[in-house]
């Protein structure tokens, strides 16, 4: 593969630059909101889980949320307005690249927004003192795996998407339920068996497995498995969006 | 020598054959025009000959490559102006240079550079820091122009470079492709202007239902398929006029309320116009235009 697709990953930086502020503010706050509101509020009610303030458990969940989200919302909404509204890459595609380049530079792009976002909450993690060890950096490269795996998911939702109403069916009913079961708010060890099953098959709750046990300064008891998991969706994703991406536009 | 040559190009979306079989050859240094009505396959031959789209049969060379299979490296050293203009909307017009630049691996730069000399032929001198919503349509066509040369192309395609402007601003753009031409830069244009056509190009090739149905220059094609002389009239009467003009001119059409006489020598026909108050007429030159209509005929494709 060349390293074209770097040309496209440095427009989107370009834009970010410009609406930093904005772009930070937004990606930022909601996070934050729900991890000091239901980490406080509801940790009030919770002593204690799985040997940790309900905040700190809660903190693992909400960096991969948040992470999740960036990495979806980039992938979806601003990937799709450059693809269908702006006609972005029709233009990048006169020049010497292929969709395949372009595919490849929106899929790092919304990857390292959304770790960029990882790290920020994880700064605001290690200055409120909920990290226990230096091991919590691990959390650097676990996010960038969250990020790369729900970019490349999410991109293809955008090259298959003929409007904006397409991401809501996903966002609805696969987004929001992962959320629910993967270990967010309570552990999932708590859930029905079948539940439990399906959460161990979706990214999230593998991104959860990683990110808690470093936050609470261990190693995470199966390292290799939930970083395979991750890699493998983001691989998956990245397939099939290049997959129906060729499709579109050789129409 | 040839920049461009396609051989018996075809393209078909499920059972409709858009493309049906295109040859054509474009020299260095011409202006080669690609005329049609809507629907002709006008923007899907560019697309072949770009290699952004597989074609089901033929053979295309650009810039010596075959393409699609090097379509990319025959795409460095070529500038498209697209039909609707991409420009990037969340940038300002040098911004977009720049970023346009980095697609084809220039360095920072080297793109920097090349930006004063490329707003001043566009006529953007001074509008390098304005956003693309604060430009006028004419500013936005040539800047997006501006954009097919950042690479310093060697051959430039242009999807319909004046649709949609006003007069001044066709013009000034016409004066700039001809700039080009001067410049020793080979220019592929589609359009449905008649005028631009007979104006920029040198050659050109009319295209309808996925076929080239004629080819030539603009004078030869005037000379080749149409008599010189056009006389158009109308008004209360005609009908009645146009059963006596069928005896005197050798091709007579009617569009609406509107006959046409094509005639070599147009004298006959106009001296059984005078006195015909009634009947409102124009004695004019044959144009491509009549060309165009008599080798597509005149039902709207849309």
């Amino acid at each position: 593969m060349s390293l074209r697709w770097v040309a496209v990953w440095r427009r989107n930086m370009l834009v970010w630059r410009k609406l930093m502020a904005a772009s930070v503010l937004t990606n930022l706050a909601d996070p934050l909101i729900m991890l000091f509101g239901l980490g406080y509020g509801l940790g009030v009610l919770l002593p204690s889980i799985e040997g940790m303030p309900y905040i700190v458990f809660f903190a693992a969940g909400s960096l991969c949320t948040a992470t999740m989200y960036t990495a979806s919302f980039e992938s979806m909404f601003s990937g799709f307005s450059r693809m269908h509204g702006q006609k972005t890459w029709d233009a990048i595609l006169y020049a010497p690249l292929v969709i395949d380049d372009i595919v490849a530079g929106e899929v790092m792009w919304a990857a390292s927004k959304a770790w960029l976002t990882g790290s920020t909450i994880l700064a605001v993690i290690v200055v409120f003192g909920f990290a226990a060890s230096p091991l919590v950096l691990l959390t650097l490269p676990a996010a960038f795996l969250v990020g790369l795996a729900f970019s490349s998911i999410g991109l293809v939702m955008t090259v298959l998407a003929r409007n904006w109403d397409f991401f809501s069916f996903y966002m609805t009913l696969v987004m929001t339920p992962m959320m629910m079961i993967s270990g967010v708010f309570f552990p999932a060890e708590r859930l029905p068996a079948p539940l439990l099953a399906v959460a161990q098959a979706l990214p999230l709750y593998h991104g959860v497995e990683l990110v808690r046990p470093a936050i609470a300064g261990r190693l995470p008891e199966q390292p290799l498995l939930h970083v395979l998991v991750l890699l493998g969706y983001a691989a998956a994703g990245y397939s099939l969006a290049i997959y129906f991406a060729r499709r579109r536009f050789s129409e | 020598m040839n920049v461009l040559s396609a051989r018996g190009v075809r393209k078909a979306y499920g059972a409709n054959e858009v493309v049906s079989g295109v040859d054509l050859r474009v020299a260095s240094g011409e202006c080669f025009g690609l005329l049609g009505p809507n629907g002709a396959g006008k923007t899907t031959t560019l697309k072949l000959c770009l290699g952004l789209i597989k074609p089901e049969a033929g053979d295309i060379e650009l810039l010596g490559e075959p393409v699609p299979r090097r379509a990319r490296e025959a795409r460095t050293r070529v500038g498209v102006v697209p039909q609707s203009d991409n420009l990037d909307p969340d940038f300002t017009v040098a911004e977009n240079l720049l970023v346009y630049g980095r697609y084809f691996g220039m360095a920072a730069g080297d793109i920097k550079a090349r930006i004063p000399a490329l707003l001043g032929f566009a006529g953007l001198a001074g509008r390098a820091d304005s956003r693309i919503s604060t430009l006028s349509g004419g500013m936005k066509r040539r800047l997006t122009l501006a954009r097919a040369l950042v690479n310093d192309p060697q051959l430039v395609f242009m999807d319909e470079p004046t649709t949609g402007l006003d007069p001044q601003a066709r013009h000034l753009i016409w004066e700039r492709l001809r700039k080009l031409t001067q410049e020793g830069k080979t220019l592929v244009l589609t359009t449905h202007f008649m005028e631009e056509a007979e104006r920029l190009c040198h050659r050109l090739a009319i295209m309808d239902r996925g076929r080239i149905i004629a080819e030539g220059s603009p004078r030869a094609l005037i000379a080749e398929h149409i008599e010189s002389q056009v006389v158009e009239v109308h008004g209360s009467g005609h009908e009645a006029w146009m059963e006596r003009a069928k005896g005197i001119c050798p091709r007579v059409e009617r569009a609406g309320d509107t006959v046409y006489c094509y005639a070599e020598d147009a004298e006959p026909v106009l001296q059984t116009l005078a006195g015909q108050s009634e009947l409102v007429y124009l004695h004019r030159p044959a144009s491509l235009e009549d060309v165009f209509l008599k080798l597509t005929g005149r039902d709207l494709r849309d």
